[in-house]
């Protein structure tokens, strides 16, 4: 494409090599001034790399980039807020204990006579920027007390202080309430009516649909070509950025529950700091039903599964699986008693990375004699069973039983905990967060085997922050505040707007 | 250059460069000292395998260090760093001392009891490292360099009291000869044996002249079975498992407190052992009062360390070890070379083997130089046709 000062951004033939592997193989990016601009990729595809190019971060192997017709050299992020770019990252870098004027001044301070900090000037420069935008951001309040979405704002406005034209948010509703984004998609209209650019880094095709003008597919460090939004449909963009038809809808016959497997009744939990993150919390999951649980992070979601799994000390209550009472065991008894879990961080919960797949695949489940007669791991039947695995799910590279599993993608790496849950008939599985960081196909994968797993009559506690997953997925959604459960509907009765108000803890209840 | 290649992907690849470069940086030392390094490496391997004597003593004194090289390597396997291997060791020679000077029993029950009680008082303290570690959080490098001086100072405490103490000498009774673990101990000494002997030098040098014992046997077989442990059985596959990733393991249903002290069990009745194995196999065959640490449990380190932590590869790498010490006396005897120009070739050793990646990283240097040799061949070629 030409290079003409009507794109606030171009980057040609860009090329980025780690090693022997090419992140980005010859990548073009073409963003119109004062428009939204979405880079759509799978896990891994390289949008993040490609952002960090642009900010300096990186150094591009080939390629140019040019701001507004010219071209520029950029070596650090440095020069990169000098040409006026700005990033947001997923993870904010925020001073807990500073003011929101604090933090967005801190590293380009407004200083009077002999560098003494001028707060007053500074401050009253924060609020007029917070005033032009509308962000409804109290300049004077604490980091540590305002809302994630709030704390998102005071990222932008860190960039917008420093000059920023063009702002490149990295995954910027993942942490968000359905609210919280509402709000977002205000501010970024607002900030492109004043003449900002926009780049969203993203793989919610939602959300595009909703903020973006155009969006360039990437896939596997590829270009795949820029759509114009309003003429394309979700599952248009989802085909583009897989590469073959997607299923995005849950498709599923309606739920047959049977008994009452999990019982969970007044239970109440502590973190380590002796706080209630579980306070009083009464659920039942039957067999052969979803029950789903939507729920900000931090409303005891992770204690409730500590609990389950006798990880964490139930200080009052009972979880009874089958009518056995499990609650301040051992993790090893929850297992023989039927519990499967797919936990919320595969890498730190999962799986043992150094290890090859084939070990990994009977971890929970090594002891049993099928796997060893007494003291002995026999690795020929581990790996008999892991190729059944394998091609039972389709875990890529074929053949990888004896590769260390750290070699998978994070896809495949799931595959492999999902495949391993349910090939020990369990009665109980806990599937919490489970396609965390993965890609529209796995996905796919992943909820076609949860409602598998339900037609055969397991019960099935699905923990999300993804509040579209537990929509679609469950039969049975309850809502998590504050660790307890503040609202229970069908699947179908309730709307995202009810949902969302529960989660922020307006309900009516 | 392909066969090469694939040799550099090799774990053992990292570990002989290692050797290399120590070899190398030796020579430089040598050569600015003064010394030529030819002749000094020539009367090396010549101290350490010139005579049927010297093989033997190389092996003898590889026989304490591959065990505590195991104990560390097992450890390590398991994402524990044992530094106690020092203590254990004491520990093993103090209880191997006492079982062997109480009792007297038949060889067949005296020796299996002397070496287990040895193995039992290492592993009783690894044990107690590893249950620091598993309920306080106490760093086990911390407790273990703790007990190491605790043991120094309960060994010479040993010595000194009266029930074993051995009268006008700093060390404590000789063990029961029952005990003695050496090669055919009554024989050699016998006029039989003696008769015999003179008639075959190499081995009368190497019976009469050193303690050649079934140490470094036995030595082999626990290295081995260590390794067979750790990838072969359901308690290596947790231990390992715990090690690597404890949070999993712990919510997998494996007990990470217990596995703690599991290992640092086996690891400190590996170092216990070789305690035991030196008192039954070596004279004195008895505790010496201790000044200072005797450096079994460090240097059980390097060889782990030569030996990229596996356990099978701690046998060539304690003989290696052995053999550079004690190689290095002759040559200090013969050439005047400061030993601790050898000391400085091992520390530039374990140095190198710290860099586990070198050998692969010079592997994939080397085929993408080939790669672009061929692109650029076949480019040639095509620019001549």
């Amino acid at each position: 494409m030409e290079v003409s000062s009507e794109y606030a951004v171009q980057m040609h033939g860009i090329v980025k090599r780690f090693g022997a592997f090419t992140a980005l193989d010859h990548i073009d990016l073409d963003v119109r001034k004062q428009t939204v601009h979405a880079i759509l990729g799978e896990n891994g595809a390289g949008k993040t790399t490609l952002m960090n190019i642009l900010y300096g971060l990186y150094k591009a192997d080939e390629g140019k980039t040019y701001l507004y017709g010219e071209e520029v050299g950029i070596s650090n992020p440095t020069e990169a807020i000098r040409h006026g770019i700005g990033m947001v990252h997923q993870h904010f870098m925020l001073v807990e204990n500073f003011t929101v004027t604090e933090n967005i001044i801190l590293g380009d301070e407004v200083c009077g006579t002999a560098g003494v900090l001028d707060m007053g000037r500074a401050r009253k420069e924060v609020t007029k920027l917070v005033e032009e935008y509308g962000f409804e951001v109290d300049p004077d309040a604490r980091i540590q007390d305002i809302s994630v979405g709030m704390q998102q704002r005071v990222e932008i406005l860190k960039a917008l202080y420093r000059g920023a034209e063009i702002l490149i948010l990295d995954e910027p509703t993942a942490v968000l309430t359905p609210q919280e984004i509402d709000k977002l998609m205000e501010i970024m209209d607002g900030l492109v009516s004043k003449g900002k650019t926009i780049i969203i880094i993203t793989h919610k095709l939602k959300e595009i649909m909703r903020s973006a003008h155009e969006c360039s597919i990437v896939r596997r460090g590829k270009y795949m070509g820029t759509v114009d939004v309003a003429q394309s449909s979700e599952n248009d963009l989802a085909a583009r950025m897989v590469g073959r038809n997607v299923n995005l809808k849950v498709e599923k016959a309606p739920a047959h529950p049977k008994d009452v497997c999990l019982s969970i009744k007044g239970l109440t939990v502590r973190d380590e700091r002796g706080i209630e993150q579980v306070r009083d919390l009464n659920l039942n999951v039957r067999a052969g039903e979803i029950v789903g649980i939507a729920g900000i992070d931090g409303n005891g979601q992770s204690e409730l599964v500590d609990a389950i799994m006798s990880l964490a000390k139930a200080r009052a209550g009972t979880i009874e699986v089958k009518g056995v009472e499990v609650q301040n065991t051992s993790p090893r008894k929850v297992i023989d008693s039927g519990v499967a879990t797919i936990p919320s961080d595969r890498h730190r919960w999962g799986l043992v990375l150094p290890m090859i797949v084939s070990e990994n695949a009977v971890l929970e489940h090594h002891g049993d004699e099928v796997y060893g007669k007494g003291i002995m791991l026999d690795y020929d039947k581990l790996r008999a069973y892991t190729e059944e695995l394998v091609s039972q799910f389709d875990i890529r590279p074929a053949g990888c039983e004896e590769e260390r599993i750290s070699g998978l993608s994070g896809g495949n790496q799931q595959k492999v905990i999902i495949a391993r849950s349910v090939t020990h008939a369990p009665d109980v599985l806990i599937a919490f967060q489970p396609t965390r960081g993965l890609d529209v196909g796995a996905i796919e994968f992943v909820h076609k085997t949860l409602i598998a797993e339900r037609d055969r009559g397991v019960a099935i506690l699905l923990i999300s922050y993804e509040l579209d997953e537990v929509m679609d997925v469950s039969d049975k959604i309850a809502v998590i505040y504050h660790g307890q459960i503040v609202g229970e509907f069908e699947q179908g009765t309730v709307g995202e707007d009810e949902l969302g108000l529960l989660m922020a803890g307006g309900g009516s209840q | 250059m392909n066969v090469l290649i694939k040799f550099l992907k090799r774990p053992v690849a990292s570990s002989l460069l290692a050797i290399l470069l120590g070899f190398a940086v030796a020579a430089a030392i040598l050569a600015t000292t003064g010394f030529n390094p030819f002749e000094t490496f020539g009367t090396l391997f010549y101290g350490a395998l010139g005579k049927p004597k010297y093989i033997t003593n190389v092996i003898i004194k590889a026989t304490p260090i591959l065990l505590t090289g195991v104990s560390v390597a097992f450890a390590f396997q398991t994402g524990l760093f044992n530094r106690g291997g020092e203590g254990q060791y004491v520990r093993g020679t103090s209880c191997a001392t006492i079982v062997g000077v109480t009792c007297n029993f038949p060889a067949p029950i005296q020796i299996p009891l002397v070496v287990l009680s040895g193995a039992l008082g290492g592993a009783l303290l690894g044990a107690l490292v590893g249950f620091l570690k598993a309920h306080f959080g106490i760093h086990e490098v911390i407790t273990s360099i703790m007990t190491n001086w605790i043991m120094l100072y309960l060994c010479n405490f040993v010595v000194s009291t009266e029930a074993f103490h051995k009268p006008n000498s700093n060390t404590a009774l000789t063990v029961n000869p029952s005990s003695y673990t050496m090669v055919l101990p009554q024989w050699k000494m016998s006029d039989e044996g003696i008769d015999y002997l003179l008639k075959v030098p190499w081995l009368r040098d190497i019976l009469l002249k050193t303690d050649l014992n079934f140490g470094f046997v036995v030595a082999i077989f626990v290295a081995v079975l260590a390794g067979i442990l750790l990838t072969r059985t359901k308690l290596g596959y947790e231990l390992r498992a715990v090690g690597f990733n404890p949070e999993a393991a712990r919510f997998t249903g494996i007990g990470v407190k217990r596995s703690v002290v599991t290992c640092m069990l086996i690891s400190g009745g590996i170092c216990g052992l070789a305690g035991a194995l030196n008192i039954t196999g070596i004279s004195p065959h008895t505790i010496t009062t201790l000044a200072s640490q005797e450096g079994y449990g460090f240097n059980g380190l390097s060889v782990a360390f030569i030996a990229g932590c596996s356990t099978v590869g701690c046998i060539p790498a304690s003989l290696l070890f052995s053999g550079l010490t004690y190689g290095g006396m002759t040559v200090q005897q013969m050439m005047g070379v400061p030993s601790e120009i050898i000391n400085i070739m091992i520390g530039v050793i374990v140095f190198f083997t710290a860099l586990p990646a070198m050998a692969p990283k010079i592997a994939t240097w080397l085929e993408r130089r080939k790669k672009a040799r061929q692109s650029i061949d076949t480019d040639a070629n095509a620019g001549e046709a």
